[in-house]
């Protein structure tokens, strides 16, 4: 059950591992996500799917190690199995009709923005793939991110690889130069994707953002993910993960996620602890 | 000659001010004396009045003249010819309202005592050797089961044991429904459920669970896999939020994730990974079971001060009154005609309180109920740093939106059948929760073994 065939280290902190999951393989579409279980008595995880494969019956997934569930997550090797792994969740992205499309991934947004471009490349869309990174050390499929587009934009923080810029720096000078998208789509952090809204919102493109909040069980019974869409409360599990960027209340949404930021912190200070003791014996 | 007692045989219980602190089952149970004496209260109608109160016809009278025999696990294969789940529904129906309600000695006294008996019972065969079940022989057809709370279980158990191939799709990672995300430990403890799914297993009933049905395959992918009936289980667990300003505030569950924070993923034992607010001053608007779950949890989370914030008065508080009774003598603090207008909350979006509103009851409104209306000036707001919504759920839209064909009513639920669960689907059958909306667990059991039954009978005409 759900075991794991490849593992990969894409940077420090970031890792690829594809998962045997026929049933969600067979359904899976850009733009939803899994929930998994490392194990019995773990926490529910939300990832983006980022690479599917109907005929081996596979699922890819990428994280970032940011805490204690997605280090556990990190600690596994292939030939390991999941406890649990359910998808495919949330609504898949209308792509549909798009002829030229920017694409905006932020950090690790660009691994979960890449199903969406290639995709759309595939399609026959024009991509323009704007990639924003901290530095140099943390770039993530750049190869990949380069095949599945027309034009790829690599900017850092530092300058530290490609240009030293903010992808809505970027974004905006290809607007000013003409270039008539018929999308935007954004995916990162949320303060990025708030900002990119408000890049283009004076243009009025249509801007698609996705919003990674806190879940529970993914199936619209809790409401613990819910968020404000024009004025609206909408559950991101069911009714997203995808939103109109010019309609979400980003202020409020930012607020909700960093509900549970001291126990997060506890539970991964007693997964080290753990981690520590196993190694000593 | 019966026991004449007025009252009822009292169930040990632990100290309130022991169990408020933890989550070990409340009540004790009878010792085999007790439900002796208990039993021996009963009159043993030959009009049976008691039975006409039960939605699945246990034999009351039967089976409690066993238990007045010391014949206990004959009593138990008595309730099981017609429920499947006594240990649970002995603890958790509101036997006030069914069996109990019905019983000739509550005219001058207490009914006898059938909740308690039953569970007793159940208990008694589980902790003595029941005997595990044989597997049928197989008639080579096969059924689907979509959810696994207890409409679903109970549809399950008795298509298995006619013999058919059974699969039940589940979307969490566990089965039992509401029983196991929603009921908490100290009312409802898990191992008792879970002991009933495993009977399920030894009949041969296969679970496949983390399968959202409408999402990893639809209805009509499950008759191309070679399904040839349905049944739809999938219960009500949608939530509805209050619709007052400031619900999005950090703070403000609904009573399905506090609950299945808690209960599903264990954040009440120490060093969980999932997180939950521990709040001091809690308020859980609503007045049904699930407004008493919530409010005891968060009272054994560490809150000081838990409110049950209710629009009408305690005469309307739709919980069982056993659940009334042990939540105010855990401290829950009762505040009644009183409704909710507004969250408030400081700068960084946590909750600080919510202002209310004092209402009475004015004329009564469709539900024959009489409507509370607000009394003006009457604003007056509790500190609070959390707020839980416990007003209700409806059915998820994820398999109306995704099964063509299937018509739902006004309110999101299915149409089905009361007699059968037939749906306007051909093969796709439906009941409990899903269908009725939020209601009871016997009631799901019913509508689960009427559809079995059903679904029976279409399967051998369609040969
Ligand atoms: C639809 C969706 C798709 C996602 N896709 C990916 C992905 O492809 N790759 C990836 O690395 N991450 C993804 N995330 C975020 C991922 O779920 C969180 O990083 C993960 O839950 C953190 O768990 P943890 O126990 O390791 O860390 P925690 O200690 O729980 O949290 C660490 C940080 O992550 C945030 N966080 C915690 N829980 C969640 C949650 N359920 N959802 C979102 N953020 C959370 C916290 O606010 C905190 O800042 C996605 C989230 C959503 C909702
Ligand atoms: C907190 C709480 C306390 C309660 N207390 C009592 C009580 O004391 N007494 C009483 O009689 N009743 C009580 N109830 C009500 C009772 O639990 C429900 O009426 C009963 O569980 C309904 O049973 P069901 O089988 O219809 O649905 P549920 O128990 O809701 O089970 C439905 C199952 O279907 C699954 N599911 C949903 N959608 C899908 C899908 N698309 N694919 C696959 N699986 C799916 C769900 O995950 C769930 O496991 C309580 C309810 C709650 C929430
Ligand atoms: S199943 Fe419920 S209503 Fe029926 S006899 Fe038992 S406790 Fe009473
Ligand atoms: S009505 Fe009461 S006394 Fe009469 S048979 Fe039923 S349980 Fe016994
Ligand atoms: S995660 Fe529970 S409703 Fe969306």
């Amino acid at each position: 059950m759900y075991q794991i065939l490849e593992k990969k280290t894409l940077n420090a902190n970031t890792k690829l591992m594809v998962i045997e999951a026929p049933h969600v393989a067979r359904k899976a579409e850009p733009g939803q996500f899994i929930i998994l279980r490392v194990t019995e008595d773990g926490e529910r995880i939300p990832l983006t799917i980022a690479e599917y494969d109907r005929e081996k019956g596979t699922i890819t997934i990428i994280f970032q190690e940011v805490g204690a569930t997605t280090m556990a997550l990190g600690q596994l090797n292939v030939g390991d199995c999941l406890h649990d792994f359910v998808g495919p969740l949330g609504k898949a992205s209308e792509l549909e009709g798009l002829k030229k499309v920017a694409v905006v991934g932020g950090g690790l947004g660009c691994a979960i923005a890449y199903p969406q471009a290639k995709k759309l490349h595939e399609m026959g869309c024009e991509v323009d793939l704007i990639a924003g990174f901290r530095n140099k050390d943390i770039i993530i499929l750049e190869d990949e991110m380069k095949a599945a587009s027309t034009n790829l934009y690599v900017v850092t923080d530092d300058g530290s690889n490609g240009r030293k810029a903010l992808v809505t720096e970027v974004l905006k000078e290809l607007i000013e130069a003409g270039n008539q998208y018929d999308a935007v789509i954004a995916i990162g952090p949320m303060i990025m994707m708030k900002f990119v809204a408000e890049t283009t919102r004076p243009y009025g493109i249509k801007t698609i953002v996705s919003m990674n909040t806190i879940m529970v069980d993914g199936t619209g019974m809790c409401g613990g993910c819910r968020l404000t869409v024009g004025g609206e409360t909408k559950f991101a599990c069911v009714d997203g993960p995808d939103f109109d960027g010019h309609l979400v209340d980003f202020d409020g949404s930012m607020r909700r996620s960093a509900m549970y930021k001291a126990q997060e912190k506890a539970s991964v200070e007693r997964h080290e602890c753990n981690l520590m003791k196993q190694e000593v014996k | 000659m019966p026991n004449m007692n007025p009252k009822k045989m009292p169930m040990p219980e632990q100290d309130p001010n022991v169990r408020n602190k933890n989550f070990d089952e409340v009540t004790l149970g009878y010792t085999p004396e007790m439900a002796v004496e208990e039993a021996q209260r009963c009159l043993n109608c030959k009009h049976k009045p008691c039975i006409s109160g039960c939605p699945v016809q246990v034999k009351i009278p039967e089976f409690i003249a066993l238990v007045a025999e010391s014949k206990f696990l004959e009593a138990a294969a008595k309730i099981k010819e017609t429920s499947a789940l006594p240990a649970v529904c002995g603890r958790v129906c509101p036997q006030e309202t069914q069996c109990e309600q019905k019983c000739v000695r509550g005219i001058k006294g207490e009914p006898v005592a059938i909740g308690r008996l039953e569970r007793f019972v159940a208990d008694y065969a589980r902790e003595h050797g029941e005997e595990k079940p044989v597997q049928p022989a197989a008639n080579g057809h096969k059924c689907a089961i979509v959810g696994a709370g207890p409409a679903g279980l109970t549809c399950a158990g008795d298509l298995a044991r006619m013999g058919y191939q059974v699969t039940v799709f589940e979307a969490l990672h566990t089965a039992g429904g509401v029983l196991m995300y929603g009921i908490p430990e100290f009312r409802l403890p898990k191992a008792i459920v879970q002991k009933e799914i495993d009977t399920l297993k030894d009949l041969g009933v296969e679970f496949v669970l983390n399968f959202v049905v409408g999402r990893s395959e639809t209805i009509d992918e499950l008759f191309a896999d070679g399904y040839e009936a349905i049944f739809v289980g999938s219960g009500a667990g949608l939530p509805t939020f209050i619709g007052v300003p400031g619900e999005n505030a950090n703070g403000v569950y609904s009573a399905n994730e506090y609950l299945t924070r808690i209960n599903l993923m264990k954040a009440y034992r120490d060093g969980a990974d999932t997180p939950i607010l521990h709040a001091h001053k809690v308020a859980v608007v609503g007045g049904g079971n699930v407004a008493m779950d919530a409010a005891r949890c968060a009272k054994r989370m560490g809150a000081e001060e838990v409110y049950i914030v209710y629009r009408r008065s305690e005469k309307e508080l739709p919980a069982r009154l056993e659940e009334i009774h042990h939540a105010k003598e855990e401290g829950i603090i009762f505040k009644f005609l009183t409704a909710p207008l507004e969250i408030t909350a400081d700068e960084n979006y946590n909750v600080t309180g919510m202002k209310c509103q004092q209402m009475e009851l004015g004329e009564p409104d469709e539900s024959g109920r009489r409507r509370p209306v607000p009394v003006p000036g009457s604003e007056f707001t509790l500190d609070l740093d959390c707020v839980i919504a416990a007003i209700g759920t409806s059915p998820n839209p994820l398999i109306r939106t995704t099964t063509p064909g299937l018509d739902t009513n006004r309110k999101g639920c299915i149409v089905a059948d009361e007699e059968h669960g037939i749906t306007s689907k051909d093969g796709v059958f439906a009941g409990g929760d899903a269908v009725t909306g939020a209601a009871t667990v016997i009631l799901a059991m019913g509508a689960g073994k009427r559809a079995a039954a059903a679904m029976d009978e279409y399967i051998k005409n369609k040969k």
